[in-house]
Formats: structure tokens, C-alpha cells, sequence
């Protein structure tokens, strides 16, 4: 079984983002892993170790990102949680790239694993928390011609066939696709390990593979800016709230919940 | 440039809610606005169609082994609106933003080569007739606006972007069958079940009030509901709250997330991933016996104080004057 964990670097969601050019800020001091990868990563341990030991022996999990060298942050924590592979593709030339880029990345690096020997599942996490586009998943299955299953709750993996269920804004569905595919998880999906002291040992001097854009094949004019349908032309921060108007309740605080409502007309 | 057609997803067909007429009201800016379905519209649909003046409905005819639960899968959707735009030669394609109408709408930008906007708070050209897409990020903490350089623009859209506002004048509308091929690898449904909607509230994504209630409910909803009813607004919850089971629905970056003219948490303390599903609302105002919640940081107006005593006594006063009004 092998399986390749696209992940995302990500500005954390605790510390102050921003855009510089507008740009999401790639800022290393509050760069992190995507929180919602992580539902991936285990997700993919569980499925090899519920494998039989001859099985999880020819088995590998190859985390694969699209970002700058900070982004080895990304990879250092996926290491952490117990990958055996990290594949960082770097390039100027993919700066700037929007869904249709960053798809045309991954697919890229996805097929270059191929060359080693066939990649079964692609896992992803539900939505990356700087974009939330929750669409890259969908767009990677679509562009490497293998069926998609997002958002799964539950997921199992036996004799060649992926089965998961997945609950949907209108529906519950349960889904079944052969191998090879692609499948997102949702934060609901397990609960990430922790990552044991023997792994953050090892982690620290695992190597990161690292391909350019070249290495891919990837024409310059179809990724980055070059490659973008939308231009981001305005990023600006939100002027501020003024402070909160907050009354201690002695008897009479819903009143004055009451009526700072019906004074603003919202009910 | 306003001869452009416009197409918006219509699914399911049976009625057309409020975030598609704010589609609809959307649309008919940047052009003439026609509807696509993937099953026949229910007469009421298409009398609202009329009334937000759509001529045309283009109701997808698929290959019979995708009439069934598969017909849901995005994958499908998308080849509908991939097929549609090339039928009506459409310059926009506009879908609400649920997690199957993002991926829907992202796959059909993908086979048409149009540019994808995903999550747009508000969408409007710009001098030069690009599509352009406004969206709050980070938590609504800050706003971007992204224009489309290709000749298709896809685009989702948010709930309460705009007020929905019926056309001048109704039209006739026509509903129009058109064949569509789906070549891409699907999954296999095994099994769906649709979920009940409670009807007598406005849905979580689509409500103008939203009544939100977290831990600090201690698994009681009884004051949150009452409340929520009082003010006419739909009831959701935080994930801890959802994980503990007091509530099936939360409000949050990978949850629902909302942007209401009005949103009242209720012991909520305001951890980051709530607020990532809530912060873009209008108006924000909280109920936490915590004096130090961090949502008090974000709010408009709050009381400190045990929110089944506040709400009880705000939804009483309330009542009271929507009696006298």
C-alpha cells in the first residue's frame, strides 16, 4: 500500500495572519502545519497498520508539499506523526498559483511517485484553514482521472475497494470506490496521535526530498501567477469593532439584551 | 457588460431557497440570469423563478444509471454546469456555497478553464467587465477582492451576501431538457439518506439570526431554542458542544459557517474555530457567566450572567414588543 499526504503550510490560526501583497503571510514565526492535515496523515497510519505485517512491510506513506523551504515545518510534523517519505516541491515559477495550479502541482508530484511503483490513495484533509476552498481534493482526483470521496467520516480499506460514509450539508451517504483514489477526511474522522519522543527524534534528521517545477514537467505558463485564472487586486484588514458594550447581569441583563435589539431593529 | 448569461445551480429543484433568490438577485447584475437543475422544478419553483426573472430552465437529462443517489455526487453536477455553459455559451456560473456546489463548481472552472472563485461574501464588476469576487478571510478579520481573468467566471457564494429582490417585472419561465454526458470516475453511492429539515426555523447556513450555544449550555438547549424562536432565528452549536451530543449541527471553520446579520452565542467561550465559522456576522452578541470569554473581544454588545436567566428574560421582553408591533 502507499499512500501520499498532500499537506499544507499555513499561517496559525492562534497567531495574527495577514497578507503581504496579497498574499496570504508565509511568515515562518507563525507557520505551521494545516491543523486539518493532520485527520489525514492518521488516517492514513491507520490504514497501513491494520494491514498484516508482510503487507506493512512493502508499505510507504510519502508526505508531499507545495511551498517554499519554511514549509519543511509542514513535513518535520508529518514525520513527526510517523510518514516515512517527505517530498517538498519548491519553485519561484509557483508562487501565486490558485486552485488550478496548486492541483496541477500535486497531480504532477503524484505522478513522479508513480514512476517508483503505483500510489493506491491520495488522503487529504477536509479544507486547508488559510484558503478553506475544500476543493483542491476534488480538482486532484479529477486531474489524476481517479474517483474522489470527501469529507468521509469513516473510512476502511480492504481487498483492493475503499468504503466510506460521510455526512454532507443535506445527506448521509455511504461510498465505495475501487482503488486507486482519492479521499478526504474530516475533522471528525479520528483523533490525531501524538507524536511519540522516539519519532521527534528521528524526524529531526529525516531528509526532505525536494523537486523543482522542472523535475515535474510542469510548464511555467500553466502554474503560479503565470498559470492563475483570478488575481487577487485588494487584501485589507477589517477596521476594528469598537469595544464592546458589557453589562453585568443583576436581574436586569436580559432586558438590556432586549433592548440593544430592538433598538438596532435585529428582531 | 450586461448581455452576459448567467447561470445558477438549482439543486434540488423542489424549492428554491433563499441563498439561490440571493443568487438569482446577484445575477441579474451582471446579466440575463437562467437556471440550471438536475430534476424538474416543482411548480412553486418555477413560479419564484418567474417572479426573479429566469426565462430559461435548463433541466439536465443524464444517463440512467446516474438518476438515482449518484446524481449528488459533485462530479456530476459539475459535467451538468460544464455542459450547460457550453449550451448556452454562460459568461458566469453561480452556486451557494455548500461543500458539494464548491467542489461542483470548482471541477466545472476546471474543464472549462474558467477562474474559480470559492466563498465569495459579494460578487460585481469592475471597470474593465472582469467578474470580480469580494471575500472575507481569517476568521472575518480580513477582506480580499479577486478578480476573474478568464471569459468564464465560476463562483460560490456565501449566504447573506445580498437581500433577495424579485425582477420589475415577472417572467413566463420555460423549463428546457438538454442531454449531458458524465465521463469522470465516480464512487459508488451505496447508500444516502437525506437529512429532515426542521421547517418551522430558517437553516443554519441561510438564516438572518443564528442563536449559537457552546459549552457553557452544560448540554441544556432548552434556553438557546426558546430563544432562537422568540427571535425567529435557526439554532446551531460549537464542535465541543456537537462532540459532547447536545447538538447535531456546529458552527465553525469545518463546520457551518455563517455571516447572519445577527448572531448571539450563548456560553460560548469564542475558541478559534468557532469564531472562524461566525465572525464575519454582522452583529455579534454573547451571553457567558465568564467575565473573561474571549468572544466578549469580538462582540458588539454581551452580558455577563447565566444565559438561561438572560435569555429567558430577553426572549419574554422580546415577545412582548413583536405583540405590541
Amino acid at each position: 500500500m502507499r499512500i501520499v499526504v498532500p499537506v499544507k503550510y499555513v499561517p496559525d490560526i492562534n497567531a495574527e495572519r495577514k497578507f503581504v501583497d496579497c498574499r496570504v503571510d508565509r511568515d515562518p514565526a507563525v507557520g505551521t502545519l494545516n491543523e486539518l492535515d493532520e485527520n489525514a496523515l492518521e488516517a492514513a497510519l491507520r490504514i497501513v497498520e491494520a494491514l498484516d505485517e508482510a503487507e506493512q512491510e512493502t508499505s510507504e506513506i510519502v508526505a508531499l508539499t507545495v511551498a517554499p523551504p519554511e514549509g519543511d515545518v509542514a513535513l518535520r510534523k508529518a514525520f513527526q506523526m510517523g510518514v516515512d517519505r517527505g517530498v517538498r516541491v519548491s519553485d519561484d515559477a509557483l508562487a501565486g498559483s490558485d486552485y488550478s495550479g496548486t492541483t496541477a502541482a500535486l497531480a504532477a508530484a503524484v505522478r513522479r511517485l508513480e514512476t517508483e511503483g503505483p500510489v493506491d490513495l491520495v488522503i487529504t484533509g477536509m479544507a486547508a484553514l488559510d484558503g478553506l476552498g475544500s476543493v483542491v481534493p476534488a480538482l486532484l482526483a479529477a486531474t489524476l482521472g481517479r474517483p474522489s470521496v470527501t469529507f468521509a467520516k469513516t473510512v476502511a480499506v480492504a481487498d483492493g475497494t475503499l468504503q466510506a460514509t460521510r455526512e454532507t450539508d443535506e445527506a448521509t451517504e455511504s461510498l465505495t470506490a475501487p482503488l486507486p483514489a482519492v479521499l478526504s477526511v474530516a475533522d471528525t474522522a479520528n483523533r490525531p496521535r501524538f507524536p511519540n519522543f522516539k519519532l521527534i527524534m528521528a524526524a529531526r534528521s529525516k531528509e526532505i526530498e525536494q523537486w523543482t517545477a522542472a523535475d515535474l514537467g510542469l510548464e511555467p505558463g500553466a502554474v503560479g501567477t503565470a498559470g492563475a485564472r483570478t488575481e487577487t487586486t485588494l487584501a485589507a484588514p477589517r477596521p476594528e469593532k469598537p469595544p464592546v458594550e458589557l453589562v453585568q447581569d443583576k436581574g436586569e441583563g436580559g432586558k438590556a439584551l432586549a433592548e440593544y435589539l430592538i433598538r438596532h431593529e435585529l428582531v | 457588460m450586461t448581455n452576459r448569461t448567467v447561470l445558477v445551480l438549482l439543486d434540488p429543484a423542489g424549492e428554491v431557497r433563499p441563498s439561490v433568490l440571493e443568487l438569482l438577485t446577484i445575477g441579474r447584475t451582471l446579466g440575463r440570469v437562467e437556471a440550471v437543475t438536475l430534476e424538474a422544478p416543482s411548480v412553486e419553483a418555477l413560479a419564484q423563478l418567474g417572479a426573479y426573472g429566469v426565462e430559461t430552465v435548463h433541466q439536465a437529462e443524464l444517463p440512467a444509471d446516474l438518476r438515482g443517489d449518484a446524481r449528488h455526487l459533485s462530479a456530476v453536477v459539475a459535467a451538468v454546469l460544464t455542459a450547460a455553459v457550453r449550451l448556452t455559451d454562460a459568461d458566469v456560473v453561480l452556486a451557494p456555497s455548500t461543500f458539494g456546489a464548491k467542489e461542483a463548481v470548482a471541477l466545472a472552472g476546471h474543464a472549462l478553464g474558467a477562474g474559480v472563485i470559492i466563498d465569495a461574501a459579494g460578487v460585481a464588476e469592475d471597470d474593465a467587465g472582469h467578474v470580480v469576487g469580494t471575500k472575507r478571510v481569517f476568521a472575518g478579520s480580513w477582506d480580499t477582492v479577486s478578480r476573474v481573468t478568464t471569459d468564464v467566471a465560476a463562483l460560490t457564494v456565501r449566504a447573506n451576501a445580498v437581500v433577495p429582490q424579485p425582477a420589475e417585472a415577472a417572467v413566463a419561465t420555460e423549463v428546457e431538457g438538454f442531454a449531458v454526458a458524465v465521463d469522470a470516475v465516480l464512487p459508488a453511492v451505496t447508500a444516502r439518506t437525506e437529512k429532515a429539515r426542521d421547517s418551522d426555523r430558517p437553516t443554519l447556513e441561510e438564516a438572518a439570526v443564528v442563536v449559537a450555544g457552546g459549552r457553557g449550555t452544560e448540554g441544556d438547549f432548552g434556553p438557546v431554542e426558546a430563544f432562537a424562536d422568540a427571535v425567529g432565528g435557526a439554532v446551531g452549536a460549537t464542535r465541543d458542544a456537537v462532540f459532547e451530543g447536545w447538538f447535531d449541527r456546529y458552527i465553525g471553520q469545518t463546520g457551518v459557517t455563517i455571516a447572519p446579520r445577527l448572531y448571539v452565542g450563548a456560553g460560548v467561550s469564542g475558541a478559534p474555530h468557532h469564531r472562524g465559522g461566525m465572525q464575519a456576522s454582522q452583529v455579534i452578541v454573547a451571553v457567558n457567566n465568564d467575565p473573561e470569554a474571549p468572544i466578549f473581544e469580538i462582540c458588539d454588545f454581551a452580558v455577563v450572567g447565566d444565559l438561561s436567566d438572560v435569555l429567558g428574560q430577553a426572549a419574554e421582553v422580546i415577545r412582548a414588543h413583536k405583540q405590541q408591533a
